[in-house]
């Protein structure tokens, strides 16, 4: 199975995510003026600062070219991955509920945070256990998530959150500690925290590759039940 | 037409923007300032003023978290 990358002007994690796609499968870089996904079977949007994160973060990438393919793959049940910068891009594209506000502290936080699994099941968490505890960096400016209140109930109702700051954890202020939300279909999860940091020992964790092998587990399963 | 897009945080989000400038304030010495909010001016030349709306819903607010205004300024 095949993940692509997208790669925007001022994307600077997508060779990161690419380096741990491929520790699951096989991987290649999605250029964003390019409208063809090149039969990719997962998309991934990196972190960074797309267009230079001009007007907002993400306004500006949401309109590029492959971003059209990315909703059309979304919309026809992809799996699609969006990790910080890419988290608020596909907010921005509506692809997924709620926005991306500055930290409450306005600085960049960068640090190593424990994340709880609140939803161990499905194309993203299936590979975890049921409340465990992910050791992820998150490195970011603009992460404090943020949604109303009553779509913040349908958010925890419909068990959307997959991922939540453990108590203490929370670097930005993000309402009810969410770290990670996937759309009501489940095959679209965006995340502040990058798993693509956490996928060798030399970096302190490994625990972000169970994202990646969820993915990679949920299609090859997929595949075998046709 | 010339115009600008008045572009604020909606009311009862959290604005740590505005409450930094509003604790900045006072150590100044300016006193007597209270619900300071930051948000962003846009200003443009349009030939169709009325698909302004339109603009500010697709790109240059997010309805969601932002309230916009158009300020009409007269021909450009």
């Amino acid at each position: 199975m095949k993940f692509g990358v997208v790669r925007f002007p001022g994307s600077c994690d997508d060779v990161d995510a690419l380096r741990a796609a491929e520790l699951v499968g096989e991987a290649e870089l999605l250029w964003h003026a390019d409208r063809d996904l090149h039969g990719v079977d997962a998309v991934i949007v990196p972190g960074g600062f797309s267009y230079g994160d001009y007007l907002r973060a993400g306004a500006i990438a949401r309109f590029a070219p492959v971003m059209e393919s990315v909703a059309e793959f979304a919309r026809e049940g992809g799996l699609v991955l969006g990790i910080c910068n890419g988290f608020q891009v596909l907010c921005e594209a509506r692809l997924l509920p709620g926005a991306l506000l500055p930290n409450v502290s306005l600085r960049f936080v960068f640090r190593q945070v424990e994340l709880a699994v609140a939803r161990a099941e499905g194309p993203f968490t299936g590979a975890c256990e049921p409340g465990e505890r992910l050791s992820i960096p998150v490195k970011h400016t603009t992460g404090r998530f943020y949604a109303p209140d009553d779509q913040l109930d349908a958010l925890d109702a419909s068990g959307q959150v997959l991922l939540r700051y453990a108590p203490g954890h929370n670097p930005n202020g993000s309402l009810r500690d969410i770290a990670g939300i996937c759309n009501e279909q489940g095959n679209v999860l965006g995340l502040m925290p990058h798993p693509e940091h956490a996928v060798d020992p030399l970096t302190g964790s490994i625990d972000g590759l169970k994202i990646f092998a969820s993915m990679r587990v949920h299609l090859d399963d997929r595949v075998l039940a046709f | 037409m010339r115009a600008r897009v008045l572009v604020r945080p909606k009311a009862g989000i959290l604005d740590p923007q505005g409450q930094a400038v509003e604790r900045a304030l006072p150590a100044l010495g300016f006193t007597g300032v209270s619900n300071v909010h930051v948000g962003r001016l846009i200003e443009l030349d349009v030939e169709d003023p009325a698909q302004l709306p339109q603009m500010c819903e697709a790109l240059l607010a997010n309805p969601l978290i932002e309230d916009y205004e158009i300020v009409a300024d007269g021909p450009s």
